[in-house]
Order: structure tokens, then C-alpha cells, then sequence
């Protein structure tokens, strides 16, 4: 029986909800929290959303979206155009080739790994903005904003297992 | 004939993981391949980002409203914890301002007189516009932020951004309902200013920090931590005299200024228009390699160097 166009709404929503959290992520983290000195260090809320939905659910999280949500980033972000599209493309690229790894994984190990991976993404985004501004930036800015990033994972990946329920079983 | 369907995965299977990675590296060029567009091309990436930040806009306009009432929270009882004491501080100043405003009385008279007697054609009025800011972005590479009026509200690239405290920023690009406010902090930022008390003039560099450096401070000049740095209204972009920070180490290595305007603090700001058309709206300015091979080649324009621009 071919689903009713509701259902298939239904079942379209539910498969773009990785993706859209993901993307609203990236407004969510501009928000200005008035706290002296945090603009500067603020976590990279979306990495969190790609790196644990491509481990959990990577038929939801295709490597276009991570694009997209990478070319969000930027643009509301302000940085050179591309950086953290490249980023992002490259860290879903890490997780994915080390998704078997972590299948099964308690989830310190998961942890872990988003530890690595947020710090890849991060040394990565110091080359690549060193490169495109030809200028050496402060390290300890963007090590901050490592450390944030990776202390407010649990809290992020814990709210999305719980909304696992949500997404639609795999075909 | 059962085993039919498992040859074609067997084939379709490598085939598909190829063309998965196929179109990974195809995305991992795309993403160089706009980094590069990018740099040929800033201006007109900056009109096509505005538009996407314009689409957004109302989203991060309601999410930033929360954060914002909080924070209006915590400043507003933190006011009235310090109420006494604060209402000290401000008699004793009053004090201070009620023999300023003597002063100022004098001057002003005097220097309507002095107006007259040299015929003096008053400066363009300023006007302004009130905006909110929305979001701020860029984290440790970019120092910047998104405010809620656009072209609309008759904002245009290059306005000075001024919050109470003194010069904020410029405006860097303009969409419909949103502007994106560069931070006098922002790397790319590049003020000409005057030391107030000695009229040394200089460049005030952001360098991505909470601070500015001077940078091209004319030899000899005088500077000394505690001096108010203003703008000089060289580049024609801002009219001088707007507060920019106060000087707090004067080292070998630069002097530093400490920017009156509180990036954290800032919710509503004022867009204002001075009537300068300034430097900016010429062509823009040849990327730092191209600068370099066109100096080689030819002197600079004049004031190409120390603009308000980037």
C-alpha cells in the first residue's frame, strides 16, 4: 500500500531532523549570551550534531549535508567563506572512515573520539584561517573553544539519544 | 538463480562505496574550491552571504531575545544590590559634571563666535538608526556580529556602528532586514586615529584580541597609558573626534588600547550615518598579493594605505 502524502510528510520530516537540528545548531551557538570574553571561545555547536549522528545515524547524515550545515557556519559565522565548510567536511570524513571503530562503543570511548576528531577540526581551522588571512592567530582562543566544545558534548549527544525515537528505522 | 542477486551486490557494492567516495572528494574540492572563490571574489560573496543571513535573520532574532531578557535580569539586580553605593559614585560625579558643564557653557559660546567670525561651514548632521544585535558570530577568527536592520532602514556598508560607550565598528555588509557589524577588534579592521591629548595620529589595528594595537604611529609621537585615542576622520569615513578606547601599555613591542565599547555588553547599538562618503565606496582595495605585486610594479595610490577599509 503506497503511503498516504501525510505519512510521506511525516516520514520526510522525521528524516531531515538530523540535518535540521544540526543546521539550527548553528544559529543556536551565535546567539550573544552577553558573557564577557565567550563570543571569542564559543563551542562549535555543530560539530557536535555531525560528528554524533554520523556515528548513530549516518544514513541521515549525508556528506551534502554536512556541506550545507559547513556552508552555514560560515556564512552566518562571518570567517573566509569555505572554512568551516571544509572543516566540517573533513571531520565527517575522520568519523566516518572510524565508524566501525567506534560501532558498539560505550560512550566515554565516543567521547573520546569526538575529543580527537573537535581537535583535528579545530588545528584544522587554525591552519586553513592562518592560511587564508596570512596571519598567525592566538592559539588559545580556538583551544578554548576545543575545550568548550568537548565538555558540552555529553549534554548535546545524551538530548539526541533521546530523540532517537523520533527518526525513522532504517530501511 | 538464487545466487543472482548476490553477484549484482557483490558488484553494485564496491561500486557504490566508490561513488559514495567519489562524491566525498567531490564535496572536499567544493569546499577548497569556495574558499578560492572567496578570495577572488570577496565582494560579491559578501552580497550573497548577507542574503542568506537576511533568510535566517528572524530565527536568530527571536533566539537571541531570551538570552538577551537574562542577561537584563542579571545586570538589573546587580543594579539594585550596588544601589547605594552607585548612588554615591553619581552624586560625587555630578559634582565633577556640574563644573563641566560651566565650562562647556563658555566654550560654546565661544565657539559660536569663533564659528561666525571665520564663516565655518558646519559638517553634514548626523542621523542614526537604532538596530539589535541578533548574533554574534565568528568565533576565535572573526570578530563580528549581525544586527536587525538592513538596506531598509537606509543602512549602508561603511556606517559607523556607536554604542554609548563610544565607536563599536563598522558596518562590513548590508542585507535587506540585517547588517553584519565588523568589530574595531576584527583582524581585518583598520581605524585611523588621533591620541586626543597630543594629536599623534596613528593606525588602530584589530589583531583579533580584546585589544587594538597602533600601528604606523608617527615618529616621535606622544602616547602614554591612560590617553584617550579618538578617531582622526583621516580616510573619510568617520568624522574625527568619535571615542575609540584608552591607551593601557605603551611597550616596545606596540602600544595597546583597550576599546571603550564592551563587545559582550552590546545589545542595541546606533547606525550612523555621517555623510561622508569616505574611501569606501571606491573600488575595493586589491587583496594583500595582489597589493604586492602591483606595488612592484607601480606606486601605491595615495591613500590606499590606513583607510577605514579592509
Amino acid at each position: 500500500m503506497k503511503p498516504s502524502l501525510g505519512q510521506q510528510l511525516d516520514t520526510l520530516a522525521r528524516r531531515l531532523f538530523p540535518s535540521a537540528v544540526t543546521l539550527f545548531l548553528v544559529l543556536l551557538a551565535a546567539i550573544p549570551l552577553h558573557i564577557p570574553g565567550f563570543a571569542r571561545v564559543a563551542p562549535i555547536l555543530a560539530l557536535i550534531g555531525i560528528y554524533h549522528w554520523t556515528l548513530y545515524r549516518p544514513d541521515l547524515m549525508p556528506a551534502r549535508a554536512v556541506f550545507l550545515i559547513g556552508l552555514l557556519q560560515d556564512i552566518v559565522g562571518g570567517g573566509p567563506l569555505g572554512l568551516y565548510t571544509t572543516v566540517f567536511v573533513i571531520a565527517y570524513g575522520i568519523t566516518m572512515s572510524q565508524a566501525r571503530f567506534f560501532s558498539g562503543k560505550g560512550f566515554v570511548v565516543l567521547w573520546a573520539g569526538f575529543a580527537a576528531v573537535a581537535l583535528a577540526a579545530t588545528v584544522l581551522a587554525w591552519l586553513i584561517a592562518a592560511f587564508m588571512e596570512g596571519e598567525l592567530f592566538d592559539v588559545g582562543a580556538p583551544l578554548l573553544q576545543w575545550i568548550l566544545t568537548v565538555g558540552i558534548f555529553p549534554a548535546l549527544s545524551r538530548l539526541f539519544l533521546r530523540w532517537q525515537p523520533v527518526l525513522p528505522t532504517t530501511v | 538463480m538464487n545466487d543472482r542477486p548476490k553477484v549484482v551486490s557483490r558488484f553494485t557494492q564496491p561500486m557504490r562505496g566508490l561513488l559514495h567516495r567519489f562524491a566525498y572528494f567531490g564535496l572536499v574540492a567544493a569546499a577548497f574550491g569556495l574558499m578560492m572563490l572567496g578570495k577572488v571574489d570577496a565582494l560579491l560573496m559578501d552580497r550573497l552571504r548577507v542574503h542568506v543571513v537576511d533568510v535566517v535573520a528572524p530565527i536568530m532574532d527571536a533566539l537571541s531575545r531570551p538570552a538577551a531578557a537574562v542577561h537584563n535580569v542579571v545586570v538589573k539586580s546587580r543594579e539594585v544590590a550596588r544601589l547605594h553605593e552607585e548612588n554615591v559614585r553619581l552624586r560625587a560625579e555630578l559634582d565633577t559634571l556640574r563644573q563641566w558643564e560651566t565650562v562647556a557653557r563658555r566654550f560654546e559660546v565661544e565657539n559660536e563666535s569663533l564659528k561666525t567670525l571665520l564663516q565655518w561651514a558646519p559638517p553634514p548632521e548626523a542621523k542614526f538608526v537604532t538596530a539589535r544585535v541578533i548574533a554574534d558570530t565568528g568565533g576565535a577568527f572573526v570578530h563580528s556580529m549581525i544586527v536587525d536592520a538592513g538596506e531598509r532602514y537606509g543602512i549602508r556598508r561603511g556606517q559607523a556602528v556607536m554604542s554609548g560607550e563610544g565607536l563599536a565598528g563598522r558596518i562590513a555588509a548590508v542585507g535587506g532586514r540585517s547588517a553584519r557589524l565588523l568589530l574595531l577588534t576584527d583582524l581585518n579592521s583598520r581605524l585611523p586615529i588621533m591620541v586626543e591629548r597630543t594629536g599623534t595620529r596613528a593606525i588602530a589595528a584589530g589583531d583579533n584580541t580584546s585589544v587594538l594595537r597602533l600601528v604606523y604611529l608617527s615618529d616621535g609621537g606622544e602616547v602614554a597609558p591612560g590617553d584617550r585615542i579618538v578617531t582622526s576622520g583621516h580616510g573619510g569615513v568617520f568624522p574625527p573626534g568619535l571615542p575609540v578606547g584608552v591607551v593601557i601599555s605603551v611597550a616596545d613591542n606596540g602600544v595597546l588600547v583597550r576599546p571603550f565599547v564592551d563587545r559582550a555588553r552590546l545589545e542595541f547599538v546606533r547606525v550612523v550615518e555621517f555623510g561622508l562618503s569616505g574611501i569606501l565606496d571606491m573600488p575595493p582595495l586589491p587583496r594583500k598579493e595582489q597589493l604586492g605585486r602591483r606595488r612592484a610594479a607601480a606606486a601605491p595610490a595615495p591613500g590606499s594605505e590606513g583607510g577605514g577599509g579592509q
